[in-house]
């Protein structure tokens, strides 16, 4: 592989930057964070993803010292954070309310952290001033938070915890507030913030479009754990459980019983049906029950039964969604199994070939599909 | 412009007459010339004069504004801290029973607070005097404070403080240069109030005063038992005076921060 790739946590001489040691946080009865133990590697950008109240946002507030692990030890750099207050961590946080000083104009805000390390006066200018310039504010400078936009007041909050060049910068939902198209933009912004000025992100997110762009790697949550802690490319093609393979993107989950054959197995699914073929290395016993995650756009969908293919089932069309560039069939087997294919829409709507009620093959190749235990 | 309606007029004459008709009658009559409250003599502003060479009311009137300065701002410092830890110390044990007990002097009858100070300070061999009034003020001005102040701090958004704590504040930095300068309006309206209060106390400070320190309510009501003077209504016209300028010129600055954030926000949409 080339030497560029940035996959430090493949590499066993790596010194991580952040270290979760066996942390556990609990609410009361209530567990936020089963004790969970991860490493973050220095300049990664790294997600958190999950639905509301899985515990990313716990994890966070754990970093930046406003929560404290009720089990485990979080390092930074080697050291426990444990004694250090909030004030006292070289670690900055982007508040998902963005929690602007609503009594101080943007320059104020972004000098804030500065000033209270009693940085000489011209250093804090010229700090100020590079942030702002960074964060193209220039303009905005003399203004109070609420004369600015929303766009622009999530940059000021991105600029202000910039500012103290901080080991480690943690974004709560950074884009929360923001509409699809800016969101989109600031994406691209914040890779770019991020790759110039070297610093290690951690964001949380409950949006997967916006972890898969931006980060490095994903940590997929559920009930305070990290399901699976890839990078967006594996974690799409090669999730780890149902649940991640649910939780990223659309699929279809096929349950059956599974049988070795050459380099994959057989999965037999229902009666009547014909027997699937996946390669897919993973270690089964014969007659095991295993699920078979299928994306839909790895379905094509054909009038006739395609030549030459191990996969292919008959079905008939019970939905269309017609999302302008793409089209997701929902395609129903006689057995009541619902399988997804997707097309992407190169002709005109007038000239589709399939519509409601259409009776349709479905097939796929042999590698096409993962196989998961549950 | 909808036009008012005859009974709509007259709802609102009637209102307005029963709320300040006795106050309209006390200002003409401080400008009257006879010796006679009731009779009518003439314009002057003699009893102005006569009042302003008055030494026992001008040094009540001394008493009465260094206690409600005084008062007044240690019933802020205490009331605010008060509402902090009720608003943010979440739930402790007995969270209900000291809020219950920040509250209750509000409907305290002041007979009551005034006796039981009066005997707190015989007890412990305080000297009533200025002092004493300033205690008994802050006790029961405190409550006002925290009342208003806390209604503030429930809107406040913590993430505010926690910004300034990540940005490497010590806990009181965070509230000195974040949280104070914003809740600072609700601060100064409960100093206001408990400024108000303090100012026009009668019951409590009459239990607490001592010989040589006569506040100005208690002067003027020991006055009118004697009999209503014109120099009363002189009086009471100034502090009647004082007071609405005081809420017109709040009102005022309420009206125009709110104009100015208005103006602000049309103009950063137009950014």
């Amino acid at each position: 592989m080339a030497q560029n790739v940035f996959e430090p946590w493949n590499d066993p001489a790596e010194k991580p930057l952040i270290q979760f040691k066996g942390v556990t946080k609990r609410f009361g009865e209530f567990v936020a964070i089963d004790n969970q133990t991860f490493d973050i590697y220095e300049r990664e950008f790294f997600a958190l993803l999950g639905p509301s109240g899985c515990g990313k946002t716990t994890m966070m507030r754990m970093l930046a010292g406003f929560e404290t692990p009720t089990e485990g030890t979080i390092l930074l750099g080697g050291q426990d954070m444990a004694p250090i207050p909030p004030n006292k961590r070289a670690i900055n946080m982007m508040f998902q309310s963005y929690a602007l000083f609503p009594h101080l104009s943007v320059w104020e805000n972004i000098a804030f952290g500065l000033r209270r390390d009693n940085k000489p006066k011209a250093e804090i200018e010229a700090r100020v001033a590079e942030m702002l310039k960074l964060t193209r504010l220039e303009q905005f400078a003399k203004r109070k938070p609420h004369q600015i936009s929303g766009g622009q007041r999530q940059r000021v909050a991105l600029a202000r915890c910039l500012a103290k060049a901080p080991k480690l910068l943690l974004l709560d939902e950074p884009m929360g507030a923001l509409d699809a198209k800016l969101r989109q933009a600031t994406q691209f912004e914040l890779m770019d913030i991020q790759e110039k000025t070297g610093t290690t992100f951690v964001i949380v997110t409950h949006d997967q479009e916006e972890a898969m762009t931006v980060a490095s790697r994903v940590a997929v949550m559920d009930n305070g754990r990290i399901i699976q802690a890839d990078t967006p490319a594996r974690i799409y093609e090669m999730p780890n459980s149902v649940y991640v393979a649910d939780f990223i993107g659309e699929v279809t989950i096929i349950p059956g019983k599974v049988h070795r054959r050459d380099k994959g197995y057989d999965v037999t699914f229902a009666e009547g049906q014909p027997t699937l073929y996946s390669e897919f290395d993973a270690e089964f016993d014969n007659g095991q029950t295993g699920y078979l995650a299928l994306r839909p756009e790895k379905v094509a969908i054909s009038a006739e039964r395609p030549e030459g293919r191990t996969n292919a089932v008959q079905g008939k069309i019970i939905d269309i969604a017609y999302l302008g560039n793409l089209s997701t069939y929902h395609v129903v087997l006689p057995n009541g199994q619902k399988i997804k294919a997707q097309t992407a829409n190169t002709r005109r709507l007038s000239r589709r070939d399939f519509t409601w009620e259409d009776t349709v093959w479905l097939s796929w190749t042999d590698t096409a599909a993962v196989l998961l235990k549950g | 412009m909808r036009r008012i309606s005859w009974f709509n007029a007259t709802s609102l004459t009637l209102g307005f007459a029963f709320l300040y008709l006795p106050m309209i009658i006390l200002i003409i009559y401080s400008f009257n010339e006879s010796k006679l409250v009731t009779v009518w003599a003439g314009f002057s502003t003699k009893w102005y004069g006569t009042l302003m060479s008055n030494q026992a009311f001008l040094d009540a009137a001394l008493v009465t504004a260094k206690v409600a300065l005084a008062s007044s701002s240690i019933a802020t410092v205490l009331g605010t801290m008060a509402a902090l830890v009720l608003v943010r110390a979440g739930r402790f044990y007995g969270r209900t029973l000291f809020s219950g007990m920040i509250y209750a002097p509000l409907v305290m009858p002041e007979v009551i607070t005034g006796l039981s100070l009066l005997l707190l300070f015989i007890g412990i061999g305080l000297d009533r005097g200025v002092f004493t009034i300033i205690l008994a003020h802050t006790t029961f001005t405190m409550c006002f404070v925290s009342v208003v102040v806390s209604s503030r701090l429930v809107t406040f958004d913590r993430s505010l403080e926690e910004a300034a704590l990540d940005l490497g504040c010590s806990p009181f930095d965070a509230f000195r240069l974040v949280t104070l300068p914003i809740i600072a309006p609700a601060v100064i309206s409960g100093w206001l109030l408990a400024f108000t209060l303090s100012l026009d106390d009668l019951v409590i400070a009459s239990f607490t005063a001592g010989p040589s320190s006569t506040t100005l309510p208690i002067k003027i009501w020991s006055a009118v038992r004697l009999g209503v003077s014109p120099e009363i209504n002189a009086l009471s016209t100034i502090m009647i005076g004082i007071v609405a300028a005081a809420v017109i010129a709040a009102s005022l600055m309420t009206k125009r921060a709110s104009l100015r954030q208005q103006a602000d926000e049309r103009a950063a949409v137009r950014a």
